[in-house]
């Protein structure tokens, strides 16, 4: 063991224990996309792999090994008869149970099934549907255990989720933000895209994290974030959907059924997105 | 003792590592023969070809790209090239260049995770890429290095690499300036001395899985190495416009995989690095062909194994041709051409980093999608894995049962199967039935 006295003081305060932590990372109906991202941490993944005992990640890794873990990252959403006991179990192996990405956190763009007929969704895929399991419903983690900590994002940005990792091993509450994109966009200096352009950008309403990359890109965020709590607010407040999406109805003229696809999107299932698509689709 | 089910001895090989996909593989033997070889995908089906159906056109690039994390630029190229046609519009040439370099940079970024993080650890007895890189630091460290420069290219032209967010259907929602693309040439420069230095390493790898007559099939172009252009071809004669895929491919269900198997007449294939190499060797860059005429190896590679080669080839030719697109580019007056829509059906089949990646669209007058068909290269690898496993198990049959398993989730691993997306179950049972 190598001496590292200083290190071994923080880790004693550390929620986490005095042991090098150690990681697991599971997936459940999602793309892969954002345990990529843990991979796509070129400069900082062997530094990880140091100071991280990675005890489970099958994506990366053939060494898996059983629980306990004191961090556990999930990505994916809960779609099949199956999925719901196993996060239980993974729950209970978990000291820290860290969601990460829009499945994972929200239900994911496959929760656009909560408003079909699966049964029908299968026959437009399967020839024979009846071979299939799945369930009616994507749902988010959240909905079936205790979750510490939620990162949002489709993907989740991987600095954030270094972030918080880091801080975890540094005995520090990780505080992720959950204002709204707009204060990134401003901060990076672009016009707006709601207000210069006319364009329908989800951005007022839509949680920080991305680095502002749609505008940045000329084009209109479009929620891949998540909610954003109301900064007016006290924290947890949703934000002003209902607003933006008048505007969006008076000032550029959007009929109701594109609004209500405007907020049924990657996040669509996540209730302030969710109510503001229903309230739109009676109108 | 009978030869029943339960009876059988069943091995398990607790989850399948360094795939993107949730499955199992169950290969029955009685009597030292291979009776059954199944590779069974339990990724949950997410239903996207239902859910597109409402959607408006404008909307796709957004929404295919969550087909897959490791590869949505093949999502929207497909999608954008399948949609075009029905619009009747036309897509400037530095649009396209600039669509190509994206594509270039996602197979940098693709194919680089398979080879060093994911594949080279089976030829060098590891069990990741980060173990291995205890013992080969330089190596693995210039892996990383070279999967960010096509990350960082993803980034430049679409915001970020996992969906990025510019592709639409006419163009981009921005382009970068020559200046913008310039300051990538230094990191894209020794992304090339690297990259022929993983093909040197790589072909030093032991190849020892059976020797395969495949059918490969590929784009084949007359002008490029294919990814957004060409004819469906195969080494078989095959050539034909994406339009008519339908009437040679087929998808065909079977009971124990949430994949569709697709066939060519009935029949396997290979698609893929090793398909695309062989059809296409006269467009690979000079440079390729050099670095690849002084390895000892040619074409075509008829083990699957040889892949991690096939893909440091196209690495190099990617980088090489990123580099090309630079010099030669101008940026557009316009990120995009107008479109209006109207009614229509049409197909495009573009070159994932794992193969052909086929889409088909029905869109009505005012935009709005119809129907949906999208047939992605795993479920095309996987009745060919299938026939890989049946050829090689009986080489291996009379060794230790993990012995047995490892090998199978070799040749499995070869493929750099996406399926899409899973849960990593790849469970192995072998059954063995007594005579």
């Amino acid at each position: 063991m190598r001496e590292a006295p200083i290190e071994d003081q923080q880790e004693q305060e550390s929620v986490l224990g005095p042991k090098r932590p150690r990681l697991a990372v599971f997936k459940f109906t999602s793309c892969d996309g954002c345990q990529l991202n843990v991979l796509n941490m070129e400069d900082e993944l062997l530094a990880l792999g140091e100071a991280i005992d990675i005890a489970y990640f099958p994506e990366a890794s053939s060494r898996m090994t059983p629980g306990p873990y004191d961090i556990v990252l999930i990505e994916g959403s809960i779609t099949t008869p199956e999925d719901a006991p196993r996060i239980a179990e993974i729950r209970n192996q978990a000291k820290l149970l860290i969601t990460i990405g829009a499945c994972a956190t929200a239900g994911g763009i496959q929760a656009l099934r909560n408003w079909g007929n699966v049964e029908a969704f299968k026959q437009a895929v399967y020839p024979k549907p009846e071979f299939i399991q799945s369930l009616s419903t994507s749902t988010p983690i959240s909905e079936h255990v205790q979750v510490d900590y939620e990162l949002w994002g489709c993907p989740i940005d991987r600095h954030q989720l270094l972030n918080v990792l880091t801080n975890l091993l540094a005995g520090i509450e990780p505080r992720i933000p959950t204002h709204s994109v707009c204060l990134e966009c401003k901060r990076q200096g672009h016009v707006c895209i709601l207000v210069a352009k006319g364009l329908p950008c989800l951005g007022p309403v839509t949680r920080t994290g991305c680095g502002a990359i749609c505008p940045q890109m000329g084009r209109e965020c479009y929620g891949c974030f998540g909610p954003a709590e109301n900064a007016s607010q006290s924290p947890g407040v949703p934000p002003n959907t209902s607003s933006l999406a008048q505007q969006f109805h008076q000032q550029f003229q959007i009929i109701p059924q594109d609004i209500v696809r405007r907020f049924r999107g990657i996040n669509g299932y996540v209730r302030p997105f969710r109510e503001e698509s229903d309230a739109w689709e009676t109108k | 003792m009978p030869g029943k089910p339960n009876n059988a001895r069943t091995i398990k090989v607790n989850m399948m590592a360094r795939v993107e996909g949730e499955g199992a593989l169950h290969v029955t033997v009685c009597d030292q023969e291979v009776q059954d070889v199944q590779l069974r995908i339990f990724e949950p089906p997410r239903f996207f070809e239902a859910f597109l159906q409402g959607r408006h056109f404008s909307e796709v690039p957004d929404i295919v790209a969550r087909i897959c994390g490791i590869c949505p630029v093949a999502y929207q190229m497909s999608a954008v090239h399948a949609l075009e046609p029905i619009f009747g519009i036309q897509i400037p040439q530095s649009i396209q260049l600039l669509r190509r370099l994206l594509y270039c940079a996602e197979w940098i970024e693709s194919h680089v995770l398979h080879i060093y993080m994911l594949h080279a650890p089976d030829f060098l007895g590891y069990e990741s890429g980060i173990e291995m890189a205890k013992d080969y630091p330089d190596i693995v460290k210039r892996g990383l290095r070279l999967k960010k420069v096509g990350n960082q290219l993803l980034t430049l032209l679409g915001g970020r690499s996992v969906h990025p967010v510019s592709v639409k259907v006419g163009g981009f929602s921005r382009v970068p300036s020559k200046r913008e693309l310039e300051t990538l040439i230094d990191d894209l420069l020794w992304a090339r001395d690297a990259a022929v230095e993983t093909i040197r390493w790589t072909t030093g790898f032991e190849f020892s899985d059976p020797e395969q007559d495949y059918t490969f099939v590929a784009l084949r172009s007359a002008t490029e190495y294919p990814m957004n252009d060409g004819l469906v071809a195969s080494n078989r004669g095959l050539e034909i416009p994406a339009v008519d895929f339908e009437q040679y491919f087929q998808e065909k269900q079977v009971t124990y995989s949430n994949a569709l198997h697709c066939l060519l007449n009935g029949q396997s294939y290979l698609a893929g690095p090793l398909a695309r190499l062989h059809l296409n060797y006269e467009q690979l860059s000079p440079l390729v062909k050099d670095v690849l005429s002084t390895t000892g190896l040619s074409l075509p590679f008829k083990r699957v194994s040889q892949g991690i080669v096939a893909r440091s080839l196209e690495v190099l030719h990617a980088i090489d041709e990123a580099l090309d697109i630079i010099q030669q580019y101008e940026a557009p007056n316009d990120a995009a051409v107008s479109v209006t829509p109207r009614a229509g059906i049409s197909m495009a089949v573009t070159e994932a980093p794992r193969g052909l990646l086929y889409h088909r669209y029905q869109v009505n007058e005012d935009g709005t999608i119809q129907a949906v068909k999208i047939v992605p290269p795993t479920s095309q690898n996987q009745r060919q894995i299938e026939e890989d496993l049946r050829a090689f198990l009986p080489h291996v049959l009379d060794r230790p049962d993990e012995e047995v398993a490892l090998g199978c989730e070799k040749i499995v691993r070869s493929y750099d199967p996406c399926i899409s997306c899973a849960t990593h179950f790849l469970t192995l049972h072998i059954h063995k039935l007594p005579a």
